[in-house]
This record gives C-alpha cells, structure tokens and sequence, in this order.
C-alpha cells in the first residue's frame, strides 16, 4: 500500500514538515494569546474540513452543510440537558448527523440525482430545518427536558465534561486542546480514508463516476458513505460549537452558514485537506474583526472574495501559493489536475457525451 | 333557522372564495418572483443566485422613487426594470460571461455578488425598512378583510406570462429564444450573435426581476437581505419546473403555491413552507430533470 | 460445450418516438469475435449500452442474459461483474488521474491489494503504454486516451468485450496493432466490435451482425455480408441521402 501510495499522487501530497511545524505552533498558542477565539476558529476549521473533503475529493458539493453542523449542535444541547451528562450526548451529535446524511445521501445518490438538482436538495433540507427549529417557541416543542425554543434556541444546557465526571465541565483552554485534538483526529482519519482503496475509488467518482460504474464500483454506495462521514464530522464541529457557545439558535442551519463554509473551502483550496482549514481560519478571523466595526459589512467583503476568488483564483488560495512554490524548482503541478478539480458538478457530465441534451434521439 | 343557514353557507362561501384568492395570490407571487430566474435558467441553463437581490434592488428603486415623487405605477413597472435591467447587463458582462458552461462555478459567483449586493446596499440605505404604502385599498369579500393590492399582483403576474407567451410563440425575438434555448448553434445559424443573445436574455431576465420588486415593494418593509426571502423559493420553484421557462414556471407556481396556501390554511404558515419545501425535494427525486423535463418537453 | 457469454431475447428499446433497438435476438458464444455494423442511427451503441445496463432493462424491453444471467433491471456495475467490460465510442476514462492511477482503479477491484499493481504493470507492458505511465490521462491524444480504456477493460480479465469504434482516427500501422491487440484479447474473452471502418472489420474476420433502423438485417462471414445487395443498399442508400 506504501508503494501505491508513492504512485497515487493525484490524491495530493501531504507535506508533513508543514503539517506539524503548524501543529507545535498550535499547540504552543495558549502561552501568547487568549484561547476564547482560536477555539471557535478550529471548530469552524473542522466544519471546512468535513466539507473539503467530500467536496474536493469525491466531488459532492453540498449547498446545506449547515444542516449537519447544526444538527450536532442540537443533538448535543438537548441530549445533554435531558441526561446531565456529556459522554452520550458527545457521542450522539456525532452519530445522529451520520445517520441522517446516509438516509438523504441514500435518497440522492441512488436515485441519480444530477449535481444541480443535488444542491438544490441539500439546500431544501438544510432549510426546512432552520424553518422547523425557528417555529417551535413555546413549551409544546420539547424533547425531555429541553424546550426548542423556537427563534432565540436552546440556552443553558451542560458544556462538555470529562467523560464520566460530570462535576468537571471542559471549557477555556481545556476546550481549546479539545477542538485542536478532534482537528488533528480528523484530518489524520481524512488522510487515511483518501490513501485508501475506498479514497481511491473516490477520486475516480469524482472524475468520472459512470466509468467507474462500468469498472464494477457501486458508486452511489461510494458516495453516501463519505457524505455520511462528512456529516458526522460536521456533526461533531457543531457539537464542540455548543460547547463552546453555551446556546445553540437556528441560524446554525442556516443558509449563512451553509455559504460561509463553501467559501472558506473554496478560498482555501478545494482539493486539498489543509486548503479548507486555512480558509475557516482566515475567513473566520477576517470576519469576526469586521463584525467589531459597523462600516463595512462583512458580506460586501466576503461575496467580493467569493466572486474574485472564482473568477481569479481558481484553485484557491493554498494550491495557488504552492503553485508558486513549485515554480521555483520542484515538481510541477499538473494542469489537468486542478482543471479536474474546477470541474464542479456540472461540468462533468460533458464528459460521458451529453446525452441529455442530445435531441435528436439518433444514435449509432 | 333558514335564515342562520343561509348567513351559514355565505360565510362558508366567502371562506372559500378567499382561500381560492389567496392560493391564487400565492402562484402569482411565485410565478411572478421566479420568472426573471425562469428565463436565465431555461434560455442559458445559468442559474442566478443574485437573482433574489436583483428583486430586493428593484424594491429600493420603486421605494427611493415614490418617495421622491415620482409616480408609484411609473416606478415600479418602468423605472425599477430600467435600473434593475442595466445591473444585470453589467453582471452578465463582468461576471458571468466569463464562466459559460460551469454551471458550479455561477452559482457560487453570483452568490457572491449577492452578497455584495447587500454590503452595498446596506452600506448605501442602512439596515432599518423601509417601505411605501400600497397604491390600492383593501375590500371586504364579506366578512373578511382583503387586500387590494393582491389583486393587481395577480393582475400584473397574469399580464406577465400571458406577454412571455405571446412573445415566445409570435415574435422574431422568441423564435430566436427559443432557438437558443436548444442550442447556441442555433441561434448563429439564425444569424444572431449567441453571445449577444444570452447578454440580452440576462438583461431581460434581470429586468424581471426588478419588475417583480418593484411590484412587491408596497406589500412590507423591505431590508437589505429582503432577497434572501425571495431567492430560495424561485430557485426551488425554477429547477422543480424544469427547463422550459413558461410551462415550466407556471406547473411548479401552481404546484407550490397550491400546496403551501392550504397546508398554510389548515395549520401555519411555517408548515406550509416545511411541506412545500418538501414536497419539492419528493418532485425532484421522482422527475429529475424537473416537471417540464417529463412532461410538456417541447413547450416554451 | 460453450457457455453462452451473452444473448438477447426480442430486445427492444425506445426513445421518445424512436425505436432504437427493435426485436433484436443477439446471441455470443465463448471466445467468439462479432463485428457489429450499420449505419448511424441503426441501434448498434443502444444494443451495447443494453448489455452492459446503461440502458436498464425492464420486464416490457425483453430479456438480456449475460453469462446465463437474466439481468433485468440490474444497475451497470452488478453486470460488470460478471465479467464484462465496455470501450465506449466517446472514451470514457479519468482525465484528472494518471495513467497509472486509472488502471490501478480497475485493476484493485479484481486483483486485491497484493495483485494490482503486478496487474497494471503487464497491461502497461501489453498495451505500450510505459512511456505515459505517470501522465494525467487528459493531456494524452485521443488515441491514446482510447488504448488507455481498453487497458481499463483488460485489467479486469473480463469474458466478454464490447469495442464501440476502437479504430476511430488512427492510422494504417496502428490498425494492425489494434487487430493484433483485439485477437489477443480474443483468447480469453467474447469480443463485439463496433465500427465504421469497412478494412478494419475485414481485418478482423469473424462473424458480422448488420443491424439497420434497429433490427438485425443479416448475420454472416464478412465478405458474405459485404457483398450482400441488401446490405450496399443501406449503406450507399443511406449515403446518398
């Protein structure tokens, strides 16, 4: 598998010395700065995380993501507030969004739902979900112990204790490792999945997904495992949110955030797994600066760099950088690789003759 | 008692008649909102994601004129399509042309252009509403209270499809339309410029759009991300209804608005929107190619 | 007593208005080499798309058997693994991915871990392609591209082959290769080629099935089929118009 590994490039390289230069640094980030906003910042990495990897590798795009970083949150404050305890509720905000996304992942892909028609259902969810959770004010929307709360949300339920000690809540820099550990978890589980046959398999849906049924691959199968680990892996972004937050609102499954996440992957670099990751942090940092002034507003600034970062910079922003750097005497990239990589959705399909289009029903 | 049962009745009558306006209403303002992004999506298969901002912008433009005097009819039915229409042509130039046949890619670069349609415009008008009084009164169908100005959206929607039709079936421009609609070969071999084809079908369906705000405008107090509201109702509207812009439009309107109107009526609104939304999830996956990609394939 | 590697039973298939495939009974033996001609619009790629559940087949289409295998209503990699690999007349490869890596893909399903990678490295040796082992198979040429997706077809050591136009835009000296490459593949396997190329299907020998507006019109040895005044007539009929 080493060996294959070396063949395999497509998959991207990993270049470790980077990877933990960044993680020491990291780690070493409480001794200079207060932890309260790296924290929200690694929870917003991991989400980008969950996204870049189904979407740069297996090439599914979902317009709704926020419906599982969502869930999560929910699942994690109402499971806590009925138990007491974070264990369970840690482990079900992870598992619930996992079992979801298989069923509407089931639903898509089975069904051969074309790439538009994908986003536009992954939209649909994620917005009947922020409509549900905004409607249910009132005591009558309850499970167990815990009131949806409607518009303002589930407040004031417990944050996340060590496992079996209720009595000893995590938050502040204990949080901080926390997310930092389920950041590094998940892009090590990522790596790990993308070297694999599974990963492999993967990046040929992406490519070209009837071929690689006619090579024998189920690939709706394919496709609706990842984008159940993708949930899970946003679930669990969501739960660490409820955490750190103490009060989970609707706007989590909100269209907002839904967008906000595809562009910090896209900004990033979709394609790769750190891309996404220095997108959240980047984005992240910028917007939550420009939401302490009133002049400019944080989407006039945002949709700019969406709109240039489409038009310009099509690879994003850390393919681009490395681009550069392999300018300068190493390897260089192949064209056809990040040109595969723009190839989001739609264009795809030009690829097995347009059949769809083709009108005139003659065929040899 | 002959008497209670006749009172009965009417009032039963009345009842009905609202509902049947109400769902009325809301395809109208279904087919009315979703047919500038009708026309981009099922001429140049581009969907427009400041589409809903383009509607929110012809808002503001009938509000900043009717409270500068101008006429209120004049505004929103000349001005707002003007203005809205020259911002599309300018979008279509800048932005989407450049990105032709990655369908992806569009909808993430006009999403970002509504976005900074909204920085913009919040920038530009501040973030509190802002509105204008509806041009015509409320009646009363009985024991109920309606609103007027209900019926002229109705009025103006009907008038809109019924001109797209016209246009389609009995003019040069919708032959040529049409044409495109097929393929941009077409078009060239009809001996007009593809690329000035599509320029001026986006310019037209920004238009729309605008029109649609500006006939809007009086309803509620509109806000900068007012487009949001807009935007994602027209966009499942538009893809449910498939390719072809008027049937395909005016099937899903009916489909939609029907459903939402009396789920609304038989609990809240909000259901209604849920069911809604999820009866169009259920319609996709059954017809993926959307209503008009099953049924009606060849009409406009 | 050969197995009969795949047969179609009153195989009908209809698109809109147009019936593509018309009460075709299509039957291949073991190691057996068809040549599937006829003019355009005659059904040819419609009848390989069927056999390999591109076009999923329903009760009202008539019966495929692949292999002895009814599969109606099978999805296209259920019927692939049943030994049956496809060239498509658009090559259908993975652009983004080396050449490598493409036949890597095909060759992990069957071979394993262990034997993949052995199993590219003889189809590389076997079809050429040596020189282009670590290129993106989208910056290769057409050609190349087409001998890329028969590699992804051998790697599966598949019993029955379809070809859709293998000869498409190559040269004299490259047809022979081809020929050579085909009967080689004909040892181990069924193989059904389409194509347009008269020389090339005489080149290959074996039996000819002419298909025309959907239905099968004659089944024969080549030069009995290429003589036939039926078979001129369809073709320079259609010419013609």
């Amino acid at each position: 598998m080493i060996g294959d590994a070396a063949n395999f490039t497509s998959a991207g390289r990993t270049h470790w010395g980077w990877i933990i230069a960044i993680f020491i640094l990291l780690l070493l980030l409480p001794a200079v700065f207060d932890t309260n906003t790296p924290t929200l910042l690694g929870i917003w990495a991991l989400f980008a995380l969950s996204l870049g990897l189904m979407w740069g590798y297996a090439g599914i795009l979902s317009f709704g993501h926020a419906a599982y970083f969502g869930l999560g949150a929910y699942t994690y404050a109402i499971t806590s507030m009925n138990l007491g305890e974070s264990t369970a509720a840690w482990i079900f905000a992870i598992v619930l969004p996992a079992f979801v996304a298989a069923l509407i992942g089931a639903m898509m892909f089975y069904g051969r739902i074309s790439d538009v028609y994908m986003g536009v259902i992954t939209l649909v969810f994620s917005l009947i979900l922020a409509k549900f959770m905004g409607a249910t004010a009132g005591d009558a929307y309850s499970i167990g112990s815990a009131r949806l709360g409607g518009f303002n949300g589930i407040p004031a339920f417990p944050i996340l204790n060590v496992p079996g000690d209720p009595s000893t809540p995590i938050f502040g820099t204990a949080l901080y490792y926390v997310v930092l550990c389920c950041l590094v978890v998940c892009y090590l589980v990522s790596r790990w999945v993308l070297s694999s046959a599974f990963g492999r398999v993967l990046l040929g849906i992406r490519e070209n997904e009837a071929r690689i049924e006619l090579l024998g691959y189920n690939a709706p199968a394919y496709k609706t495992a990842i984008f159940s680990l993708s949930a899970a892996m946003a679930g669990m972004a969501g739960c660490l949110f409820a955490s750190w937050a103490e009060i989970v609102t609707p706007a989590l499954f909100g269209l907002g955030q839904s967008v906000e996440v595809i562009i910090w992957v896209i900004a990033g670099g979709l394609g790769t797994l750190m891309g996404p990751i220095i997108g959240a942090v980047l984005l992240g940092t910028m917007k939550l600066l420009l939401g302490g002034q009133t002049f400019i507003d944080n989407s006039l600034v945002i949709g700019a760099i969406l709109v240039l970062v489409v038009l310009l910079l099509p690879k994003g922003l850390l393919p681009t950088l490395m681009g550069w750097r392999k300018q300068h005497g190493q390897r260089s990239v192949n064209r056809a690789h990040s040109n595969s990589m723009r190839r989001r959705g739609g264009e795809r399909k030009q690829q097995h003759g347009a059949k769809e289009h083709d009108k005139t029903g003659r065929r040899s | 008692m002959w008497v209670e049962t006749r009172t009965f009745q009417r009032v039963e009558m009345d009842y009905a008649a609202v509902v049947f306006l109400e769902i009325i209403y809301m395809i109208a303002f279904l087919a009315l909102t979703s047919a500038g992004l009708a026309v981009v999506f099922g001429m140049m298969r581009v969907i427009n994601l400041a589409h809903g901002e383009f509607v929110m912008i012809g808002g503001y433009t009938t509000i900043a004129c009717a409270k500068a005097g101008v006429n209120v009819y004049f505004a929103m039915l000349v001005v707002s399509p003007l203005v809205v229409g020259i911002l599309g042509l300018l979008v279509e130039r800048l932005v989407v042309r450049q990105l032709y046949g990655r369908m992806i890619d569009t909808m993430l670069a006009t999403w970002g252009l509504s976005l900074l349609m909204v920085g913009i415009v919040t920038f530009i008008f501040g973030n509190t509403a802002v509105s204008v009084p509806a041009p015509i009164p409320g009646y009363e169908l009985g024991e109920f209270q309606m609103g007027g100005y209900n019926l002229f959206i109705i009025g103006i929607a009907t008038l809109l499809i019924l001109c797209m039709w016209l246009v389609m079936r009995f003019t040069r421009l919708g032959l040529v339309a049409r044409g495109a609609m097929q393929s941009a070969d077409v078009a060239s071999s009809l001996g007009y410029d593809p690329k000035r084809v599509y320029m001026w079908t986006f310019t037209v369906g920004a238009a729309l759009s605008g029109l649609a705000g500006g006939v809007l405008a009086p309803l509620t107090g509109l806000l900068p991300s007012s487009g949001g509201a807009y935007i994602a109702k027209a966009f499942i509207t538009v893809i449910t209804g498939g390719a072809a812009v008027i049937t395909g439009t005016l099937s899903s309107s009916v489909i939609f608005g029907t459903i939402n109107q009396v789920v609304s009526f038989g609990s809240t609104p909000v259901i209604g929107e849920i069911i809604m939304l999820a009866f169009a999830v259920v319609l996709l996956r059954l017809m993926p190619q959307g209503i008009t990609g099953r049924f009606f394939r060849n009409a406009p | 007593m050969s197995e009969m590697i795949v047969e179609t039973r009153d195989l009908s298939m209809r698109f809109g208005g147009v019936l593509a495939v018309n009460n075709v009974n299509f039957n291949l033996r073991e190691r057996e080499l068809r040549c599937l001609i006829g003019p355009n619009g005659a059904g040819k790629s419609t009848l390989f798309k069927c056999m390999t559940g591109l076009h999923q087949i329903h009760h009202s289409n008539g019966r495929v058997f692949i292999r002895g295998h009814d599969v109606t209503g099978w999805r296209p990699h259920e019927i692939v693994q049943l030994g049956v690999g496809i060239k498509t007349q658009v090559p259908s490869v993975m652009n983004g991915l080396t050449v490598w890596e493409n036949l890597w893909l095909s060759a992990r399903r069957i071979h394993g871990k262990k034997g993949a990678s052995p199993e590219v490295d003889r189809v590389i040796a076997e079809l050429g392609l040596q020189t282009h082992v670590r290129r993106m198979v989208g910056e290769l040429g057409h050609g190349q591209r087409q001998i890329v997706e028969i590699g992804l077809v051998l790697c599966q050591r598949p019993k029955l082959v379809l070809l859709d136009e293998p000869a498409a835009g190559i040269t004299g000296a490259e047809a022979d290769r081809l020929v050579e490459l085909i009967h080689g593949i004909n040892q181990q396997a069924a193989v059904v080629v389409v194509d347009h190329d008269m020389n090339f299907v005489r080149m290959l020998g074996g039996t000819v099935t002419v298909l025309h507006q959907g239905a099968v019109l004659m089944e024969g040895a080549t030069d009995a089929v290429m003589n036939n005044a039926k078979v001129r007539e369809v073709y320079i009929g259609n010419r013609a118009k």
